[in-house]
C-alpha cells in the first residue's frame, strides 16, 4: 500500500494496470513486467516447497520417533530420515528458497531482467542435478536392495563414509548457486553502466553482500568435499584427516546460517515497514548491518569447535570475540526492524508506548507470519548468545538445546519469513490471486505455537544433558535430571509441537497449491509490489559503504587472521595426518 | 551519515553489552578457572588406537584409570569406539572425590562424543586426537555418560558411567605398565 509520501512518485510506476485477455482490467505485476525473472523464481520456489513438504514429513518422522509416541521405522533408519530432513530442509528449501527471493529483488530493484536465459538455466539445472544427486543417496538408504546411502548427518563428519554421489550432489548444489550469483552480479553490472552514478539499489546491495558472503564462505566446504571427500571416498586416497576436514566443514557452518538469515533480514528491511503501513527507518544503517555480516560471519566457525581437541584455546577465544561483535549487527536489527513496524504502526492510526502494536494488521498473512518470525528469532538470539559464551557452551553443546536454537533462527526466522513473504510475493510472480485466505492468515500462528512447544522443551532437555541426534532418548545405565519440570513432559511438548509445525507445512503448502492451480491469472491482485522508500535515503550514507571490494578485502583479511595459524597447525603434520580410513555407515 | 538519537543509543547500548559478555567468559576463565579443551593432548595415529598397540604411542596409554605420578590425582585413559566407552560402558569408571581428574580421550574409528549428562564435563572425541582436560569432582555421586555425536546406525546405545566414590574406597583398576 502506498502511503501518500512524495518519494513514492519515482516508484508509482509499479502501480499500472494491465488489461487481460478478457478485457478486465487488473494490477500489473512483477511477472508481467519481468515474465522471464519472474519464470525463475516461480520454478525455484516450486523447488524449495517440494523439498520443504518432504523435510516437514521426516520432522514429524522424527519427533514422534524420539519421543516414543509412534514409531514406523527401527532406530537405526532413524539416521537417514535425520539427514533428510537436514539436507532438503537447511540445502534444498534454503537454497532454492534464497535464489527465487534473490531473483525477485535483483530484478525488482535493479529494473533490469536476468542478464542470459542460458546462464538461468544452467544455474537451476545444476542445482536441480545435485539435489537429486544427495537427496537421492540419502533416500536410497532406507532400502536394502539399493546399494547406496549417505546416513551421515548434514554435518557429514569423516570418518563415516557417504556413497560419493552424496558429496558430488552436494558439490553441484554449490556450485549452482555460484553461477546464481554471478548472474546477479551481471544483472548489476548491466544496471551500473546505465546508472554509472547512481547508489546500489538498496535489496540488490543486500544481494550482492550476501552472496559474497556466500562466495567466501562455501570456499570451505568445496575444498572440504572436492579435495578431500570426493577422492577419499572414491578410494583415490586412503585417509582424511578428520580434525581438518571438520574445521573445512565449520568455515562453511556457521557463514551457511548467515546466508539463510539475510536474505529474511532482505525480507524485515525493505518489505516488513511496508505491509506494517509504513516505510524503512534508515537505508543507510541496514548497509552498515549487511558489510558488518560479510566481514564478521566467515572467522567465526571456531565457536562450532569450542569442545574440539587439537585446536589451541587462543583461536578458540578470537573466534568467540568475533562472534559476540556479530551480535551488533543483529541487535541493530532488532532496532531498525521495530521501529519501522512502529512507524508503521502509527500511520494506521496506533497510539500509545505499546498500544501501536494493535494497530498493525494481524489478520494479514504475510504481516504476521514475517513479523512473528522476527520474536521468535530475538529468542533464538538469546539462546545463540549462550552458544557463543565459550564456557557456558560446554554445559550444553551437542545436546538439545542446539536444534532448540536453530529451529528458532533458520527453522523460524529463515522458514517462517519465507512462508509468509510467499503469501505476497507468489501473486505477483504467478499473477494469480492467493486462494485460501483464512488458512493462510492461521497459518503462522500454528506454526508459531508448535516452535514455542518444541523449542522451549529442546532448549530445557538440553540444559538436562539429552543429546541430540539420537534416536532413543532415554538410556539403560541412567536417567536425566531435569532442571526445570520433568523429562515427560518435555517430550509431550516436543511431541505436540512437532506435530503442530508439521500441521503449519501442510497448511502452507496447501495454500500455495491452491493459489497455484486454483487462482485465475484474470483475477484482480490484492498486492502490489511497490516497496515506499526509506525515511533515510540511501543519499544520507557515505558512499564507501557500496564499495564492496573494500569489503571483500577487509573480510578476506579477517578470515586470514582467524584461520591461517590454526589451519597451519593442522596440516604442519601433513595434510593427510593423522589420518582416518573410511568407515562406511 | 544521518543516525538517529536512538540509533546511536542502541548502538552505544550494544556494544556495551557485547564487550560484557567478553569479560564475563574472561572472567570465567581467569577466576573460577573454567578450562578449555586445547590442543595439549596431542595427536595419535587412529591405527593404534584401534588395533590397541598402545606402547606405540607416547601420550596414551592403554584404557584405565592411573593414579597421577605426583600421586595427588588420578588420570584416566578413555577410548571411545563404536558403541562403547572403554572404560565407563562395561563397568563404570571410578575417581576419588576430591582429587584432580584428568581425562585422556580418543577415538578408535569414527567421531564421538563424551558428555557426563548435565554438566560442563564435554567433549569431542575425534580420530586421530586426544582430548585432555581436568576436572575435580567436590560430592560423590554418579553420572552418565553420553555419546552425544552421532556415530552410526547404533549411536544411540552407546552410554556408560562414572561413580565419584570416596578417596577412602577409590582403588585404581589400572596399573601403568606402559
Amino acid at each position: 500500500m502506498a502511503t501518500g509520501h512524495p518519494d513514492d512518485r519515482a516508484t508509482r510506476s509499479e502501480e499500472e494496470y494491465v488489461e487481460t485477455e478478457d478485457g478486465t482490467r487488473r494490477r500489473r505485476a512483477f511477472v508481467d513486467r519481468y515474465p522471464d525473472a519472474a519464470q525463475i523464481v516461480r520454478i525455484c520456489l516450486g523447488i524449495s516447497f517440494v523439498a520443504f513438504a518432504g523435510g516437514a514429513l521426516f520432522g514429524l518422522i522424527q519427533a514422534l520417533h524420539r519421543t516414543n509416541v509412534l514409531r514406523i521405522l527401527p532406530s537405526s533408519d532413524y539416521y537417514t530420515i535425520l539427514t533428510g530432513h537436514g539436507v532438503l530442509m537447511v540445502l534444498v528449501f534454503t537454497t532454492f528458497g534464497i535464489a527465487g527471493l534473490f531473483q525477485w529483488a535483483t530484478t525488482r530493484s535493479l529494473g533490469v531482467s536476468p542478464p542470459s536465459s542460458r546462464l538461468s538455466a544452467a544455474w537451476l539445472s545444476t542445482m536441480v542435478l545435485g539435489t537429486l544427486l544427495a537427496g537421492g543417496t540419502i533416500l536410497a538408504g532406507l532400502f536394502d536392495a539399493v546399494p547406496a546411502s549417505a546416513d551421515v548427518l548434514f554435518t557429514f563428519y569423516a570418518p563415516l563414509e557417504a556413497h560419493p554421489l552424496f558429496y558430488v550432489g552436494a558439490a553441484l548444489l554449490i556450485v549452482g548457486s555460484w553461477l546464481a550469483g554471478a548472474s546477479y552480479f551481471l544483472q548489476y553490472r548491466e544496471w551500473r553502466s546505465a546508472h554509472p552514478d547512481a547508489r546500489i539499489p538498496l535489496q540488490t546491495f543486500m544481494v550482492l553482500t550476501t552472496m559474497l558472503l556466500w562466495y567466501i564462505s562455501t570456499l570451505g566446504v568445496a575444498i572440504e568435499v572436492v579435495v578431500f571427500l570426493i577422492p577419499w571416498s572414491l578410494g583415490l586416497v586412503q585417509q582424511v584427516d578428520p580434525l581438518l576436514t571438520r574445521t573445512l566443514f565449520w568455515y562453511f557452518g556457521h557463514p551457511v546460517v548467515y546466508f539463510w538469515l539475510l536474505p529474511a533480514y532482505l525480507i524485515w528491511y525493505t518489505v516488513l515497514p511496508k505491509l506494517s503501513g509504513g516505510r524503512l527507518f534508515s537505508d543507510p544503517l541496514a548497509r552498515v548491518v549487511f558489510v558488518l555480516f560479510l566481514i564478521l560471519s566467515t572467522p567465526v566457525g571456531f565457536h562450532h569447535q569450542y569442545t574440539d581437541p587439537g585446536i589451541a584455546s587462543g583461536y578458540k577465544f578470537v573466534a568467540m570475540t568475533n562472534t559476540m561483535f556479530l551480535l551488533l549487527p543483529s541487535l541493530l536489527t532488532l532496532f531498525t526492524v521495530v521501529a519501522s513496524m512502529e512507524h508503521g504502526a502509527r500511520q494506521r492510526g496506533g497510539t500509545g508506548y505499546l498500544g501501536w502494536l494493535k494497530a498493525l494488521p494481524w489478520e494479514r498473512p504475510a504481516f504476521a507470519g514475517i513479523a512473528l518470525s522476527g520474536i521468535m528469532f530475538a529468542a533464538g538470539g538469546f539462546s545463540g548468545m549462550i552458544n557463543a559464551g565459550m564456557n557456558i557452551n560446554y554445559l550444553i553443546h551437542n545436546t538439545l538445546w542446539v536444534p532448540g536454537h536453530f529451529h528458532l533462527t533458520v527453522g523460524t526466522a529463515f522458514a517462517l519469513t519465507l512462508m509468509a513473504v510467499s503469501y505476497w510475493l507468489v501473486p505477483q510472480v504467478t499473477g494469480k490471486r492467493l486462494q485460501w485466505r483464512g488458512m493462510a492468515a492461521l497459518q503462522p500462528y500454528v506454526w508459531f505455537v508448535g516452535m514455542v512447544l518444541m523449542s522451549n522443551a529442546m532448549h530445557r532437555a538440553g540444559l538436562a544433558g539429552i543429546p541430540r541426534r539420537t534416536a532413543e532418548p532415554q538410556y539403560d545405565q541412567f536417567s536425566f535430571q531435569a532442571v526445570v519440570g520433568s523429562v515427560a513432559e518435555m517430550r509431550v511438548q516436543i511431541a505436540i509441537g512437532g506435530t503442530l509445525l508439521f500441521v503449519g507445512a501442510v497448511m502452507f503448502l496447501a495454500v500455495m497449491l491452491a493459489t497455484w492451480t486454483l487462482g485465475q491469472p484474470n483475477s484482480q491482485l490484492r498486492v502490489n509490489g511497490v516497496l515506499p522508500e526509506p525515511m533515510s535515503g540511501a543519499d544520507d550514507s557515505p558512499r564507501v559503504l557500496d564499495n564492496l571490494k573494500l569489503w571483500v578485502a577487509i573480510a578476506v583479511v579477517l578470515v586470514a587472521l582467524a584461520y591461517g595459524l590454526p589451519l597451519f597447525d593442522m596440516v604442519a603434520d601433513g595434510i593427510f595426518v593423522p589420518g582416518s580410513p573410511p568407515v562406511p555407515v | 551519515m544521518h543516525v538517529h538519537r536512538f540509533e546511536k543509543l542502541w548502538f552505544g547500548a550494544s556494544l556495551v553489552l557485547i564487550v560484557a559478555f567478553i569479560g564475563t567468559i574472561v572472567y570465567g576463565a581467569v577466576g573460577p578457572g573454567v578450562a578449555m579443551v586445547g590442543d595439549d593432548g596431542g595427536t595419535i595415529d587412529p591405527d593404534v588406537v584401534a588395533n590397541g598397540n598402545y606402547e606405540r604411542a607416547d601420550n596414551f596409554r592403554a584404557p584405565g584409570v592411573y593414579e597421577s605420578s605426583d600421586g595427588d590425582g588420578v588420570d584416566v585413559y578413555i577410548v571411545a569406539r563404536q558403541y562403547l566407552f572403554d572404560p565407563g560402558t562395561a563397568e563404570p569408571i571410578e575417581v576419588p572425590r576430591g582429587a584432580e581428574v584428568t581425562f585422556h580421550v580418543t577415538a578408535a574409528d569414527v567421531t564421538h562424543g563424551f558428555n557426563l549428562a548435565g554438566t560442563n564435563v564435554n567433549t569431542m572425541v575425534i580420530p586421530g586426537q586426544v582430548a585432555t582436560f581436568d576436572v575435580t569432582f567436590e560430592e560423590t555421586g554418579e553420572y552418565g555418560i553420553v555419546c552425544h555425536e552421532y556415530c552410526g546406525s547404533g549411536h544411540h546405545t552407546m552410554e556408560g558411567q562414572l561413580h565419584v566414590v570416596a578417596p577412602s574406597q577409590f582403588d585404581a583398576t589400572a596399573e601403568g605398565e606402559n
